[in-house]
């Protein structure tokens, strides 16, 4: 197997603090990848390091083989490495359907043209649809992204990154907040949208982790302090104590 | 809604058309222009989310520029505006490029810095006439046949004119450019994410908004025969930001009615109360701010919006 994204001793430092301290992650084509740690491990700002929303104080990227170390956030975007935020990231005033439509716009249709009337664009409303189905929100088609309850929200923004056909997805918790049958429904979602593309994902939720990813790095302070198979990490001595340690936790990654 | 709004057009169309009979064109010439001037901030503030403190430099400088078009190089007027526009449109797209990586104040510091330094360029110039205003813009003739020496025949360009120009917004506004824009005011990091080169989406908005400000202020100077520095001034700059704030942002009327509003209390208040004439407009200002958040448009739209009924199946499909 290849790795389609890997970091060399990345690094983050932040006014002398290091957030993110010689991180070297290697994540395999095809397969879910969770990163996980305790609050303010440093997760986000590694998302933010790999998707180049914040520059690397030092240590290389690679996306597919290529350096991307020094690439701007939307062009790296453009080659298929996206993103989702921590906190939901729609367009709120914008509805279900437009939310998907900007970004198929940028792929398949005029952007800059600002002669044309709006409604050049709805001939993307049947591709958006079809995306809409795809995590099941076809229905709130016409709801405004900001009506929406938080876990349709997170549907929404799976169905707007999926637009952008990625390579690779990031999604940084995914089921945060959410209730326990949002959990399922979203989970359920990221397994189905992984097929034929790499998922690498911050989740808090055990349970979500044992059931669908295939290898998980455990990051504590900055640095990755284990990394492997759910059953390898979860009976890690140093990983129980850091980040596992509460019963809680595990129950919830068995039950 | 849309039965509403065809019936205000057509009112407005009709006040344009009947206006010059009740009302003296030229004062009527100034307020489309200043509504057409605030328009085009609004294409920034209210659809962009950017605050310029510097547009003034759009509207003075396309001023010039017709002045010097149609009195030294003869031009006709309709091709002055064309440049005026076109000058404007270069300076906006070129402070923009300086100035676009910057948010929030840093921006309007910038656009501020680069206004305030046209602003001292042309004070040092001959030709500008300096604090003398520069005078004797020939109105000639549109298109070689209308004598624009004819205040009504001037009425009429500059009120097709304003008709164009939120025409042209309103386009833009709902153009795909106008919704990129929209996704990017919202979320700029999630535009991003998704591909979008945000920088380049905001230069252009800034270069439509100043070639709509170059409009305006071509037209003025065209009216008046004449330009003087204070078009080039912060104090104008800031002037439009309150119109446009008073008057609604992201709205089409908004700006519209708050320049209406802004020039008629100034023209009223002019002649009686002198030195006090900024202090009022600055308390009347901060009032109406206090009292209307959204403006007066704005306030009246949202009005609308809560006294009509929720249609009946649109809930219950949560
Ligand atoms: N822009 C920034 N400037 C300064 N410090 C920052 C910045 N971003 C993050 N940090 C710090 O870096 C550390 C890691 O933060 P980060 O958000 O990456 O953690 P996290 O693992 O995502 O946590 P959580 O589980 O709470 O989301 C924290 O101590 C945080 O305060
Ligand atoms: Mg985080």
């Amino acid at each position: 197997m290849t790795h389609i994204l890997e970091t060399v001793d990345l690094c983050k430092e932040f006014s002398g603090f290091r957030a993110v301290d010689t991180v070297s992650l290697k994540v395999r084509e095809g397969e879910i990848h969770a990163l996980i740690g305790p609050n303010g491990a440093g997760k986000t700002t590694v998302f933010n390091l790999l998707t180049k929303f914040l520059p690397a104080s030092s240590g290389r990227i690679l996306f597919g083989g290529q350096d991307i170390t020094g690439m701007k956030p939307a062009p790296l975007a453009r080659r298929g490495l996206v993103r989702s935020f921590q906190i939901s990231a729609t367009f709120p005033h914008l509805t279900v359907l437009e939310n998907v439509r900007v970004a198929l716009q940028r792929r398949l249709a005029p952007t800059f043209a600002f002669w044309l009337p709006g409604r050049v664009l709805t001939r993307l409303d049947g591709r958006a649809m079809d995306l809409l189905e795809q995590v099941d929100m076809q229905d709130f088609a016409a709801v405004k992204a900001a009506d929406l309850p938080y876990g349709r929200k997170r549907s929404v923004e799976i169905a707007t990154t999926l637009a952008m056909e990625p390579r690779v997805m990031l999604l940084d918790e995914p089921t945060q907040g959410m209730g326990h049958e949002d959990v399922e429904r979203v989970t359920r979602l990221i397994k189905r949208v992984a097929a034929g593309r790499t998922i690498l994902m911050v989740e808090h939720n055990m349970k979500v982790v044992a059931g669908i990813c295939d290898r998980i790095s455990v990051l504590q302070r900055g640095a990755i302090l284990a990394e492997g198979s759910y059953a390898e990490v979860s009976a890690d001595p140093r990983v129980l104590s850091a980040y596992m340690g509460s019963e809680t936790q595990l129950e919830g990654a068995h039950g | 809604m849309t039965l509403q709004r065809n019936l205000l057009i057509a009112l407005g169309l009709a006040a344009l058309v009947v206006a010059p009979a009740f009302i003296y064109p030229m004062l009527i010439v100034k307020l489309l222009c200043f509504a057409i001037f605030a328009s085009a901030f609004n294409l920034m503030l209210g659809y962009t989310g950017l605050l310029s403190f510097g547009h003034a430099m759009f509207f003075g400088s396309a001023g010039y520029a017709l002045g010097v078009t149609t009195k030294f190089l003869h031009w006709p007027p309709e091709l002055g505006i064309l440049a005026g526009i076109a000058v404007a449109a270069l300076i906006g797209f070129v402070a923009g490029a300086v100035a676009i990586r910057r948010q929030g104040i840093y921006f309007a510091m910038i656009t501020l810095a680069i206004s305030q330094l046209i602003y001292f360029v042309a004070m040092q110039m001959e030709w500008t006439g300096r604090d003398d205003g520069f005078h004797g813009i020939p109105r000639g003739r549109l298109f070689g046949l209308i004598d624009l020496e004819n205040d009504l025949a001037l009425y009429g360009l500059v009120a097709v004119c304003f008709v164009l120009a939120l025409l042209a917004i309103h386009r833009i506004v709902t153009s795909p450019f106008g919704l990129a824009l929209t996704a990017i005011r919202e979320n700029e990091p999630r535009a991003v994410s998704l591909g979008y080169d945000v920088e380049r989406y905001k230069v252009l908005a800034l270069t439509l908004s100043a070639a709509l400000a170059g409009l305006a202020g071509s037209l003025k100077a065209l009216a008046l025969s004449y330009e003087s520095l204070n078009d080039l001034h912060w104090a104008l700059s800031g002037e439009v930001v309150m119109m446009c704030i008073l008057g609604g942002l992201g709205t089409l009327g908004g700006p519209v009615a708050g320049a209406f509003f802004v020039i008629l209390l100034q023209n009223f208040l002019a002649d009686k109360v002198g030195e006090w004439l900024s202090v009022i407009i600055g308390v009347v200002f901060l009032s109406c701010i206090l009292a209307f958040r959204k403006g007066l448009v704005g306030e009246i739209a949202a009005w609308m919006e809560r006294s009509r009924k929720p249609i009946p199946g649109q809930e219950s499909r949560r």
